[in-house]
């Protein structure tokens, strides 16, 4: 067992890395909070992904890769894998957590809004909050997954909360 | 009832929900390498990562509470043994040291024996000035102004600088009149 922090230092650091680049630097510009966001998932990824497979042998096409993120990579971070994998054979991957902790516990994290040195919240909407947060996982598998060979480009679907899909669209 | 007794930061630490540091010493990196990029000046940098701990450091402080039954502390003494005893030992798993007091005891230096910030971290020489771990100068300042305690955190030893261990001074400038610390609204 390799070393631990406690679960608050991660959700500390995500919400008030979010909350700084949606309130603070980009307030008025929203898709550049989330490129960044997306960004900083990105390198994150791509380190762990080259991390965790070290020791591996090659995968041997898209789907033995995105079956490595669903199991051994999510239960790294998360200590459960996806639930569940579908695929349309053509390029296309969507992985669905059916309680992601992230949000569950954000949503939690987050209700009374403590009034950070007297800036008004830009963001007022939950929903939006939401998707802020989730451009950084997205941005982890793509870097995982952009580390292992293959790029493409991945979005997150929250309409089944506390399920997320993370949907990976393989470029051709 | 009767107030429960304070817990270690080990038995805090063993208890709560907890998550592969790697995560987390990455993640860090990578937010403070994308604000190198995005502000450019180490100072500001500096800067940004001092207000986001401050930022964290207010919030955590409840949980700190909560989860550690610590009630009063009877004085700034008391109260720095307990950053470094249960603070860093139940969110960072890891221990720390108070030494250096002054005279009156309102200055202390924390010393860190470890740091899960710095892992795999080695700046370049573009990064002079750079103060990697100030977030952790940022919470304790912002944890201890939610107790009632206007104080200033430095780092006086930086090991990704080039000394030997990771000391924090922290001195105590005021300590505003008693509150209650948490708001009125339930």
């Amino acid at each position: 067992m390799g070393r631990e922090v406690s679960e608050s230092c991660i959700d500390s650091l995500l919400i008030e890395m979010v909350s700084t680049y949606c309130n603070r630097f980009y307030a008025n510009k929203p898709e550049l909070a989330a490129r960044r966001i997306e960004s900083i998932g990105y390198q994150v990824g791509h380190q762990l992904s080259e991390r965790y497979t070290m020791e591996r042998p090659r995968f041997s096409d898209h789907l033995e890769a995105i079956k490595f993120i669903c199991k051994d990579f999510w239960s790294e971070l998360f200590k459960k894998q996806i639930d569940n994998l579908k695929t349309n054979h053509r390029g296309t991957f969507v992985l669905q957590d059916n309680n992601f902790r992230w949000l569950t516990r954000m949503s939690i994290d987050q209700s009374p809004e403590n009034g950070t040195s007297g800036e008004a919240p830009i963001i007022a909407d939950e929903k939006a909050v939401e998707s802020m947060h989730l451009y950084f996982p997205c941005g982890i598998i793509r870097g995982a997954l952009s580390n292992l060979g293959i790029p493409c480009a991945v979005s997150a679907d929250i309409s089944n909360l506390p399920a997320c899909s993370f949907v990976v669209r393989i470029k051709a | 009832m009767a107030p429960a007794a304070p817990r270690s930061g080990e038995a805090i630490f063993s208890s709560v929900d907890r998550v592969n540091a790697e995560l987390f010493t990455l993640t860090y990196g990578a937010i403070v390498r994308q604000l190198l990029n995005d502000l450019e000046e180490v100072e500001e940098v500096n800067k940004q990562l001092d207000q986001m701990g401050y930022n964290i450091g207010i919030r955590l402080i409840d949980e700190f509470l909560a989860k550690s039954n610590v009630s009063r502390c009877v004085d700034f003494k008391e109260t720095a043994d307990m950053i470094a005893k249960v603070g860093f030992k139940m969110f960072l798993g890891v221990t720390a040291s108070v030494t250096k007091w002054d005279a009156d005891g309102s200055c202390c230096s924390i010393v860190l024996e470890e740091n899960p910030l710095v892992d795999f971290v080695e700046l370049p020489d573009t990064c002079q000035g750079l103060y990697y771990c100030n977030i952790l100068s940022g919470v304790i300042r912002g944890a201890l102004e939610m107790v009632a305690m206007k104080t200033e955190v430095t780092w006086i030893r930086d090991m990704l600088r080039g000394d030997d261990a990771y000391e924090l001074q922290v001195k105590l400038l005021s300590q505003l009149p008693e509150e209650y610390p948490y708001k009125d609204d339930e």
